[in-house]
């Protein structure tokens, strides 16, 4: 027992010491470059608010960016989130659309973000569909977790009425996970802000696209204008869906 | 034409025999106790009968229509089993919805899917809805969440479901083992009069052998999975219920009902 924990220590230990050199970790730059440090921080203040317009226009896209992807991704995880439950679906529906759903989560929106920028052109659309991808990945797997977990008595009520399996579902299924689901929709809301400021820096629209242009630009005093806009919208956002959850369950 | 008409069903769940050659038959308008200790294949019969499971071989008849014949159920089993009504002994009914919507849910099998989908019920549906919760007694609850409501009127709602669905036969399993007496009571009342008033066969499983007796005519009691005794409540002998219950019966009636296992209610074929 003692050898086996002894063991995985040394297995942790070796691990990270394995990724040291990859990872080009050197503590002592901290140290020895913090005068730069320093005189690189200082330039972010004061934060130059001069074309704030512009930055609360651009912030505004992309709010509008995640609330697309988002409900988008809310209307196709419904099906694939109940084709991917095993007490809903026969495994041979329900394995490949798990795997299918892997895949859209696997990648990251960024990687999505810049191949349909190839397709449907630079701006917030290209944003909006790698959204709506890799939510529906995430969202399908949360999804299927809540209606697996349901009690299968009164599904089981309403099959002995006669009714279809639609009916089973809408009547038996989704009552019982809806609190759920409407809450994870909200919190992937909440990353998708996030995100879509991010997914801008490819080029796909919004925010992102001025955070890229003024970091390059060594505008370091716009560039903490531009992050102190997003941390108040991501926040206020935040808060107002932590309300709206606290209302609807 | 029988309601329920069983013959030669059988059913093993792993290596133990849950049911064993059962044959039964249940005229229109009939109302019977079906007893037996726990596990004795009670709740797996009723199981059988609305097509939940699939037993081994042996046949169930609806009116007529197969529900499952030799280890298959029945394609059209939806239409058939829309004809029972089920009484469940945790109520089953979906606690987020009203009790209304859970009442009207006994019409499903009769709307077009596309409207029973967007839960549009017309004028006259819901209208049919609130007289089976009145007949019932509980209209006054009809627009309260399922689940804010107490385990009897939860089981009277669940009987208005199968009175609304237009039920000719109603399967009961252990509908009363989860309620106070007077609950219970009640809910045997209800079974009753809808045996006497709409003509229902009921086919109701007791482990209170004095309600079954009070209730009903005629008795089937099943032990180890088999028919042991089929015919009139009087010819039941007080050896032959010792016997029936064996250990498990407290010498004088009426019993603390049992909890079933769950194993007896959702089996699994393992």
């Amino acid at each position: 027992m003692r050898l086996m924990s002894l063991f995985f220590w040394a297995l942790a230990l070796g691990i990270l010491a394995w990724s040291w050199k990859g990872a080009d970790i050197r503590p002592m730059a901290l140290i020895a470059d913090s005068g730069n440090m320093a005189s690189f921080a200082k330039d972010f203040f004061p934060p130059d608010f001069t074309d704030w317009r512009t930055y609360v226009a651009e912030m505004i896209v992309t709010v509008q960016v995640a609330i697309w992807g988002t409900v988008l991704a809310v209307i196709c995880a419904i099906p694939f989130g109940l084709l991917c439950s095993s007490n809903i679906a026969p495994p041979w529906i329900h394995q490949p659309v798990r795997r299918l759903m892997d895949a859209a989560r696997a990648i990251n929106e960024m990687v999505f973000a810049m191949l349909f920028i190839v397709a449907v052109g630079l701006g917030p659309f290209a944003g909006v569909l790698a959204l709506w991808v890799h939510t529906t990945g995430i969202l399908a797997k949360l999804f299927s977790e809540a209606v697996e977990s349901i009690d299968p008595r009164p599904v089981e009520g309403i099959r002995a009425t006669g009714a279809n399996l639609l009916e089973e579902i809408v009547y038996g299924v989704i009552p019982q996970v809806i609190p759920l689901w409407v809450s994870y929709a909200l919190y992937r809301f909440e990353s998708n802000v996030r995100s879509a400021s991010v997914v801008g820096m490819v080029g796909a629209g919004g925010i992102g696209v001025i955070l890229y242009e003024v970091i390059r630009s060594f505008e370091y005093a716009q560039t903490a204008a531009v992050m102190l806009i997003i941390v108040l919208v991501v926040s206020g956002i935040d808060l107002i869906s932590a309300r709206i959850r606290k209302v609807l369950i | 034409m029988h309601a329920i008409s069983v013959s030669n069903l059988s059913k093993t769940f792993g290596k133990r025999r849950a049911l064993d050659e059962v044959s039964l038959s249940i005229a229109s308008g009939e109302m019977v106790a079906l007893i037996g200790a726990s596990g004795s294949g009670k709740s797996t019969l009723l199981r059988h009968l609305s097509g939940f499971v699939a037993a081994d071989k042996g046949e169930v008849r609806i009116f007529g229509e197969p529900i499952q014949a030799n280890g298959r159920i029945a394609r059209n089993v939806r239409a058939v089993r829309s004809q029972i009504g089920f009484i469940f002994q945790q109520f089953n009914l979906v606690g987020r919805l009203t009790l209304l919507t859970n009442v009207l849910t006994g019409q499903l099998h009769r709307i077009p899917t596309h409207r029973s989908l967007l839960k549009l019920f017309s004028r006259e549906e819901r209208a049919i809805g609130l007289k089976a919760l009145a007949e019932v007694g509980i209209d006054d609850y009809a627009f309260q969440r399922a689940s804010t409501l107490s385990g009897g009127q939860q089981q009277r709602a669940a009987i208005a479901r199968a009175l609304v669905q237009g039920a000719k036969v109603v399967l009961a399993d252990e509908p009363i083992a989860s309620l106070d007496p007077e609950s219970s009571r009640k809910v045997m009342e209800i079974l009753a009069r809808v045996n006497r008033d709409h003509g229902c066969a009921v086919l109701v499983s007791l482990h209170q052998v004095d309600i079954a007796m009070k209730y009903c005519k005629r008795v089937v009691a099943m032990q180890h999975g088999r028919v042991v005794f089929d015919g009139p409540v009087d010819q039941l002998s007080e050896t032959f219920l010792q016997e029936l219950y064996g250990s498990e019966l407290c010498a004088a009636q009426p019993c603390l009902p049992p909890t079933l296992p769950a194993s007896e209610l959702y089996p699994v074929a393992a």
